[in-house]
């Protein structure tokens, strides 16, 4: 947080530094008040009242990395061990469970809901004894760094509004993301990359697509918008030079340019002039930050057996987990990972495997390697999906394979890092996986959960909107104080 | 408004200096206290909104202690303990209000702790003690009474007037103590203009010819030129599809294309030929429930079709059905009331005097539509029940507006009742499986009274009561938003909030004397416009002086001309039209130029049409910004880099940032370098001097003629590039194998590619792509 003051955008930062002073803020916080405006300058909206002494607190965490895995893992194949469901095989969901609960469309019309059991063996591991399927052997090996939530639950039954509810904290769209908060609140520790990071990648599995608006500014400055990386030729949007320009002639394009630009502020005396200059530098600046980083030729070999072979392979989630480490490594706030292809609903049995495939060494390895590094302890890493999946099969229902819909109700993620208690299993659910019996974490309680270990109050990091104060957190979420250490 | 504004006080003060950047509402707080009239509206109600109404406000559900303080009644009733009093007018002494906000007990302040909304500061607590002192007299909301022209301000020099506006803004500068710029130079006023009337820059022919006319009528004549042309209603357009959240995909998962760009062109359209803006709103709202309605009416409708349809498999449609109609309510009372009322979608609003009945009353106007809540999966079609099908013969009479393509029909989205009206339920927590109370239609009545005698329960009576000379809040909503897209700056700066939360104007007299204005003259937009654009204020020159700077930073005052970076559809329409690469068709299906390969492709499902972005080809690839296709799960990224709305709800105003991303599109989007390419592939043939085609290129693009320092920065500019690329071919030709376009003939390449470069720089130069 203590870094300078940096002297760019300074034109427009001192009229937001007046603005604040004015409403009796500290000098301390000063700091990290004028940082989130490093990226831009903006003569509209900037100037926000309300924003005042962040953090709030000593944060936990300063980075975060969500691996989100998109189109909702299966917690019955992974996490959530449920003999019953074996026992009871084929056997109809009581109604006593379901209790009226909303289904989907698509299995809404169905006559049974003949529950299945995973076909995939569970053992207990490490020191805690948490049950990991043998989908996932190198996830079952870091047990104890991590915090299994089995009590997750959400708001939302279809892909889009419940994405867009994990990221945004509301199912409407055109909220700021959770990225966006952390940006708009905290700001960059570095001033070559932007704060907030978006990686893709995709599985085989049936896939639901994702969109901007998941990492969306919504009204806050568009500076704190995700800035999607691509695997392609430019890993951020026009960053590479044109064909036949080498750095030297775009150095002195832009020399060039600063001069005639310093005679338009000669003329006109805006700021704003003055700002377009500083941008070109930090544009600069990122062309050669930006490719160093993206860079996994230099790794050694060590870090590549680690992450798995596919970490050399840009566009992959194993290549994104990487650059996660890489990007967090250098200060950029939020790095958001979406992995696609986890609605299994036929054929789950298969589907499920290769996912695991795709996800389980890079997530594991991500842990070890922060934590080696000494800073997983900074480091706040999210593994999971939007809902979770029935427990009764959808379709067609074989001895070794079925489908299953979505579940909003109860589902697993895991935490690790950033101020978690690792070695942890939190909350539970009932025998037939259905309903949580023990300690239930709401989206709105992970929101103010994660706000919280980055120094934040969820309910004072606030944005003053079309006359309505609005946070990452609605009107809602509670800290959930047994998973911090 | 019938009280004087005390404002002036405070402005005579200065202190407007010490608080810049608070916005306007900061400065009516930090004013000096012992003004004799204290304003309820102007200076207390903000207070009271922000800190205390949450609690003590409009929402039943919410208030505590049964005390509101939005109400007079309420607020000078004795409190529950039957012995205290909230408010005791002319004794704030033993008015619970004042004790509270001025008490250290944290038990026992006001706001609470816990609310998180922080204490009143000094100058806040002074307002609300002399305001109390002074009988606590209470007023309705500004934005609620209706509009009444004022007699115009006496000025002391009149002569700087050009029309009425002026006399309103020269009199506050006069209370301000600033005064107005010069105006500003002729070429700066020409390329001002030409942005703000059609989007585009004015050409070299355009320059010149307005250059050469020295009658005394050049300026009125030039801007009668460029509202006339076509492209007037394309720039106009931007701001309404905006409004009306237009994209050309349906924007949930599986984002597959959906064809309500007939719609589109309509609007461009309906600019052009100057359609009264109260019958343009009336069609949109209800051209299907109009007497033997057209299809032209019809298709108008669409309007209130442009929102988010989920194509996803497994939806429960009474979900998306209730959420349809919500985005509805949202776009019609934030696009053309500028009230927040989704606020009031789960409980009663917490600053304005809407209900939670209220909204789902207004909701219910909607209701009966005839969609559905799921209408097929991805790959179903491109348009939803219920649907317009436009013919070839339509699109060669009624509606030869509609560049269509060839003689396939053309299905849109549009509005039609169901025979039954549904009954509409206040929705508790806002939520569509938690119906309560049955409610019938009827608008929001603290606006104004949905007079049944005088208007039908259904869209049609709505439109009408929008459209009312009475209604005080749609004349004013629009002269505010098209003053924002001028001046950068609404009169209102919170253009989507009319209400309690909402800034005040900075000019009340000004927006009210336009808005009646505007009604009293058919809601005629171009006249509108023409009056804006032609006023002493607007030709002022955009230069800041230090002084300006620090006493006004944010123009509120109107003391200099607007200048402020173009929106980024203009920025594309400037490239192109410089370049002279502009394909300049009016409508027709949305077009997909160049854009960086793969980000469709890497968010897809793989469902639909859409899942890969195919790029067009030949003229297609060089149409205007606002016919780009807007894919809503993955807008086009250089237009959302530039602020543009990604549509995907209702947005009444774009930010202006300034960022690195920005830099990087203007330096590497081959659509600037093509361009670069094109120009300096001409000029290469041209015999002139390096000079004279760098002073001619300059102001192409820039509109104005190059200073000396300029010319010569660019001239040694060329000859360093022309050195690099004279050893070595291969590399100019590398760099000037960029874009589709044709390559000129007979080209020096070493000479273009060096001419290429300098020409990119042009483009990149901060006043390019600025209206100054």
């Amino acid at each position: 947080m203590e870094k300078p003051i940096f002297d760019f955008g300074m034109n427009t930062n001192r009229r937001h530094f007046l603005s604040r002073l004015s409403l009796g803020i500290g000098g301390a916080a000063l700091g990290s008040l004028l940082v989130p405006d490093l990226f831009k300058s903006d003569t509209e909206n900037s100037v926000n009242d309300i924003v005042s002494g962040l953090p709030h607190f000593a944060p936990k965490a300063k980075r975060v990395i969500y691996l989100f895995q998109n189109g909702a893992p299966s917690q019955f194949e992974l996490f959530d061990h449920k003999p019953l469901l074996n026992k009871m095989f084929g056997e109809d969901l009581p109604e006593s469970i379901r209790s009226g609960q909303r289904l989907t469309g698509m299995t809404s019309n169905q006559t049974s809901f003949p529950l299945a059991g995973s076909i995939f063996d569970f053992k207990q591991h490490g020191n805690s004894g948490a049950w990991v399927s043998e989908l996932l052997p190198h996830t079952a090996r870091i047990v104890d760094d991590i915090c299994i939530i089995k009590s997750m639950n959400t708001d939302a039954i279809n892909h889009d509004p419940a994405l867009t509810f994990f990221q945004t904290g509301a199912q409407v769209g055109n909220r700021p993301s959770m990225g966006s908060w952390l940006s708009y609140g905290l700001g960059s520790e570095n001033q070559n990359l932007p704060s907030f990071c978006v990686l893709l990648s995709r599985g085989k599995g049936n896939g639901q697509g994702v969109y901007s608006k998941l990492w969306t500014n919504g009204f806050l400055d568009s500076v704190h918008q995700g800035v999607q990386f691509s695997s392609g030729e430019n890993p951020v949007l026009y960053l590479g030079d044109p064909e036949g320009m080498d750095r030297s002639e775009r150095r002195r394009m832009l020399d060039k340019l600063a001069k005639l630009n310093q005679g338009t502020f000669d003329e006109f005396g805006d700021p704003e002039v003055t700002a377009k200059i500083q941008q070109y530098e930090m544009a600069y600046r990122m062309q050669t930050a930006v490719p160093e980083i993206t860079d996994m030729s230099k790794e050694p070999e060590s870090i590549v057996k680690m992450y798995g072979p596919e970490c050399l392979v840009p566009g992959t989630y194993a290549a994104n987990c990487l650059l996660a480490r890489k990007l967090s490594e250098q200060g950029v706030r939020f790095i958001q990972l979406y992995h696609q292809g986890w609605d299994g609903h036929a054929g789950l049995p298969k589907e499920i495997s290769g996912q695991c495939k795709d996800v389980d060494q890079a997530s594991a390895a991500l842990v070890t390697d922060l934590k080696q590094r000494g800073l997983l302890d900074e480091t706040l890493v999210i593994w999971g999906g939007e809902f979770g999946r029935t427990n009764f099969c959808q379709g067609k229902f074989t001895k070794d394979n079925y489908g299953r819909d979505h579940h909003p109700r109860a589902f697993t993620i895991w935490m690790a890092g950033g101020g978690i208690k690792p070695g942890l299993v939190y909350g539970e659910t009932d025998d037939f996986g259905y309903n949580i019996v023990k300690d239930p974490v709401h989206v709105h309680d992970l929101h103010a959960t994660i706000l919280n270990q980055l120094g934040l109050d969820h309910e004072r990091l606030v944005f003053k909107h079309q006359g309505r104060r609005y946070r990452l957190t609605d009107v809602a979420g509670k800290l959930v104080k047994d998973i911090i250490s | 408004m019938n009280a004087p504004f005390p404002i002036k006080y405070v402005l005579l003060a200065g202190i407007g200096i010490l608080v810049a950047g608070l916005g306007w509402k900061g400065l009516v707080n930090k004013k000096v206290t012992s003004a004799k009239d204290i304003s309820y509206n102007y200076q207390i109600r903000p207070i009271l909104s922000d800190k205390c109404f949450a609690c003590h406000g409009p929402d039943a559900n919410k208030r505590e202690a049964g005390l509101r303080l939005d109400m007079a009644d309420n607020a000078y009733a004795p409190l529950e303990d039957k012995k205290k009093f909230a408010i005791v007018p002319g004794n704030p002494a033993a008015s619970e209000v004042y004790k509270r906000i001025t008490s250290t007990d944290p038990g026992y302040q006001m706001p609470t702790p816990e609310s998180h909304l922080g204490l009143l500061n000094e100058g806040e607590i002074d307002l609300i003690k002399n305001w109390i002192a002074q009988g606590a007299r209470y007023e309705q909301h500004w934005a609620f009474a209706a509009p009444k022209q004022a007699k115009l301000p006496e000025v002391s020099d009149k002569d700087w007037c050009e029309n009425e506006i002026d006399r309103f803004t020269l009199a506050k500068m006069e209370e301000v103590g600033l005064a107005p710029n010069d105006p500003a130079t002729r070429e700066q006023l020409l390329k001002r203009l030409a942005i703000d009337l059609t989007g585009l820059a004015p050409s070299l022919e355009i320059q010149r010819k307005f250059a050469e006319d020295n009658s005394a009528n050049a300026y009125e004549k030039i801007v009668d030129n460029l509202m006339s042309q076509k492209a007037y209603g394309e720039k106009m357009a931007i701001h309404w599809l905006d409004i009306a959240r237009f994209a050309d995909s349906y924007g949930y998962q599986n984002d597959d294309v959906r064809t309500q760009w007939a719609w589109r062109d309509w609007v461009i359209h309906a600019f052009n030929s100057n359609m009264p803006y109260d019958r343009f709103l009336v069609w949109q709202l209800a051209g299907d429930l109009l007497p033997n309605p057209n299809k032209e009416q019809i298709l108008a409708t669409a309007f209130l079709r442009n929102h988010k349809i989920t194509e996803e498999d497994g939806v429960i449609p009474e979900e998306y059905r209730v959420e349809y109609h919500l985005d509805k309510t949202k776009t019609f009372s934030s696009g053309l009331l500028g009230l927040t009322v989704e606020c009031a979608q789960c409980h009663d609003h917490k600053y304005d005097p809407v209900s939670q009945e209220d909204y789902y009353r207004l909701f219910a106007f909607f209701n009966s539509s005839k969609e559905k809540g799921f209408d097929g999966s991805a790959g179903s079609g491109p348009a939803k029940t219920p649907v317009l099908t436009i013919s070839s013969s339509d699109t060669k009479n009624l509606l030869n507006f509609i560049n269509s393509k060839d003689t396939a029909r053309i299905v849109v989205s549009v509005m039609g009742e169901d025979d039954q009206p549904r009954p509409a339920h206040v929705l508790n927590r806002g939520v569509y499986d938690a119906p309560g109370k049955v409610v019938t239609a009827s608008a929001l009545p603290a606006v104004m009274k949905f007079d049944t005698t005088k208007y039908p329960r259904n869209r049609l009576g709505l439109a009408k009561w929008t459209t009312s000379k009475q209604n005080p809040l749609t004349a004013r909503v629009f002269v505010n938003q098209i003053w924002q897209e001028i001046f950068g700056r609404g009169l209102v700066k919170s253009t989507g909030d009319f209400g309690m939360q909402g800034e005040l104007p900075s000019h009340p007299e000004l927006l009210d004397w336009l808005a009646v204005d505007f009604m009293n003259h058919g809601w005629n937009i171009k006249r509108l416009i023409r009056q804006i654009v032609t006023s002493a204020t607007y030709r002022q020159s955009s230069g800041m002086t230090e002084e300006k700077k620090n006493k006004d930073p944010e123009n509120i005052y109107l003391a200099r001309g607007a200048r402020y970076r173009v929106p980024a559809e203009s920025i594309r329409d400037i490239i192109l039209s410089t370049s002279g690469l502009l394909n300049p068709e009016i409508g027709g299906p949305s077009v997909k130029p160049y854009q960086p390969k793969g980000i469709w492709e890497a968010t897809t499902a793989n469902r639909g049409s859409l899942a890969k972005y195919i790029q067009d080809t030949d003229s297609a690839l060089y149409r205007r910004g606002l016919y780009t296709f807007i894919k809503l799960t993955l807008p086009p990224p250089a237009m959302i880099i530039f602020d543009a709305s990604n549509r995907d709800h209702c947005e009444v105003k774009r930010q202006k940032t300034n960022t690195p991303l920005q830099a990087l599109v203007m330096l590497n989007d081959p659509t600037v370098l093509e361009a670069s390419r094109v120009l300096a592939e001409q000029l290469s043939a041209s015999p002139a001097s390096v000079d004279a085609k760098i002073s001619e290129v300059f102001q192409r693009i820039v509109c104005r003629k190059p200073n000396a320092g300029e010319t010569q920065l660019l001239v040694d500019y060329y000859k360093e590039e022309l050195s690099t690329f004279s050893k070595s071919k291969s590399k100019a030709g590398a760099a000037l194998n960029i874009g589709d376009s044709k390559h000129g003939q007979k080209v020096d390449v070493a000479k273009a590619a060096a001419m290429m470069r300098v020409i990119s720089t042009i483009y990149n130069m901060e006043e390019t792509i600025t209206k100054s």
